[in-house]
């Protein structure tokens, strides 16, 4: 196809037109806005209510500042979505998701609904409170440039084979942050389970269609790489969209059978909302 | 009675370094490419909590899920190449003294030990305290606190994916001898926690010895 061919841009207004002919126009990965504008409002939530909605490409990224008691809801529509996810104190970026923490203090190698994701600080970020996948991963990370450059033989961020590192230092660098700032992340929707020897074993997806849905324990800076996981046993890079949406609610407090579920979430709850009150929040 | 065995380098070669830690400190050192370091778990299942960064670069540092997905494994054992943020060598385990090494457990901290054990543990010191006070001797922060190894503790992951800290494999004078792959910068929290088994809730003295393989000193 000739792109030259079907612009006029010979002067100022030609572009202009040319440029503004693009309005309304769509594409299968984009941001929805408003976000009650998106055509994927997640089942049971008020369009009105929706502060993030958008469609993240196979090989894509994205990033987005969210409120104290954001519902996160992302969804796998093909099963071959992984979602790699770190999450931030927004008000101090120093405070960050730690993994280790995460699945040292409940117990538990795999997150599954009630996991908290929790910082070094001993508070939660977020609360992974729905989750109809259960296949996901706390172990290996996000890809490098070394790995895809290895595996696929191309990791250009520009390329068929993005790793998760560089869209992270890309989302990262928009809100100031460095690689210095990018610990390990966890991702969603391809498992890996461990074997008595210690061998990381492929579970892969659990098919398509299923979701999980976070809420957001302080102000939230999510930053969210949508590759192929490290553990992939597919030679070929595959990776399908993930969708995003976000929502107003309130966080994790007293009432909710969570905020006690067992001594540790107890204490990270009340560290957490501790926090929030001491700041006004 | 704590016995304490101070053994010797895992690796023969040339003294480059020979320190002791002492309980509950830290210690921090550069290991040049090609140097062998040996961490004596002196008095027994004391865990040495570790970090490692490239000394010219240390945005680029030591990484649990790179050293992870690269080999395929939970654990550390010898052969493991302990692996950085950009998937790079940072230095590779050649020789080890206990079955299995940890670094899915992470570090304690005055924080998180609220919520492993309550309040009334805030005070006690923690490996976050030491590696931010060790870090800030090079110009390291909180920014630059991951995920780390603990050498000689013991964190299996059982079929169910019950995970936690539990009685060590390790004993007096055990070994374990990590090559630098490139010039490392490696920091060490002698872990100070007192409530939970990775010092056997006695904590003990590490020993740490480089040498120069088989070759003069430098």
């Amino acid at each position: 196809m000739n792109v030259r061919a079907e612009h006029r841009t010979d002067s100022v207004l030609n572009a202009r037109d040319d440029a503004r002919a693009q309005t309304g126009l769509n594409s299968e990965w984009m941001p929805y806005l408003p976000a009650s504008s998106s055509p994927f409002v997640p089942a049971g939530v008020d369009p009105a209510g929706l502060t993030w909605a958008e469609t993240v490409a196979p090989g894509g990224y994205t990033h987005k500042v969210l409120a104290r008691g954001t519902r996160l809801r992302l969804d796998d529509p093909t099963g071959q979505a992984c979602a790699h996810l770190l999450v931030y104190n927004a008000l101090e970026p120093v405070e960050r998701l730690n993994v280790a923490d995460t699945l040292k203090i409940p117990w538990q190698a795999y997150l599954r609904a009630g996991t908290p994701l929790l910082s070094g600080d001993g508070r939660v970020l977020a609360s992974l409170v729905e989750d109809t996948s259960g296949h996901h991963d706390a172990f290996c990370g996000t890809t490098t440039e070394a790995w895809n450059e290895s595996k696929y033989g191309d990791a250009r961020p520009e390329g068929p084979s993005p790793a998760g590192r560089s869209l992270f230092v890309k989302a990262a660098a928009k809100h100031g942050l460095t690689r210095r700032d990018l610990p390990p992340s966890v991702s969603f929707f391809q498992g890996i389970r461990v074997a008595a020897d210690g061998d990381l074993g492929w579970l892969g997806s659990a098919g398509p269609g299923t979701q999980v849905t976070l809420v957001a324990e302080l102000p939230l800076l999510v930053l969210l790489a949508n590759v192929a996981h490290p553990r992939d046993p597919r030679p070929e890079y595959v990776v399908g969209p993930l969708r995003v949406h976000a929502w107003r609610g309130e966080a994790t407090g007293p009432a909710d059978p969570r905020f006690d579920a067992t001594p540790e979430l107890n204490r990270a709850y009340l560290n957490t909302v501790d926090y929030a009150e001491a700041r006004g929040l | 009675m704590t016995v304490l065995e101070w053994s010797e380098s895992l690796v023969g070669g040339a003294a480059i370094k020979d320190e002791r830690v002492a309980p509950n400190a830290s210690w921090s050192g550069v290991v040049a490419a090609g140097e062998v370091l040996t961490i004596v778990d002196v008095g027994g299942n004391q865990s040495a909590d570790c970090l490692i960064y490239n000394a010219h670069d240390p945005d680029e540092r030591y990484s649990v899920p790179d050293t992870l997905a690269w080999q395929g494994n939970a654990y550390v054992r010898a052969g493991t190449v302990l692996r950085s943020n950009e998937g790079r060598p940072l230095m590779t385990v050649v020789a080890n003294e206990i079955d299995r090494q940890d670094t899915i457990g992470g570090a304690c901290g005055k924080e998180s030990n609220t919520l492993r054990y309550g309040h009334h543990v805030m005070f006690h010191h923690g490996c976050r305290e030491n590696f931010l006070s060790e870090g800030a001797k090079h110009g390291l922060g909180v920014r630059d606190l991951v995920s780390n190894l603990n050498w000689f503790m013991n964190v299996p992951v059982e079929p169910d994916g019950a995970l936690g800290i539990v009685d060590g494999m390790s004993g007096p004078g055990k070994r374990v001898a990590v090559r630098a792959e490139m010039d490392v910068l490696v920091v060490v929290s002698n872990c100070p926690q007192m409530n939970n088994p990775c010092n056997d809730f006695n904590p003990t003295p590490l020993r740490m010895i480089v040498v120069q393989p088989g070759g003069v000193r430098p």
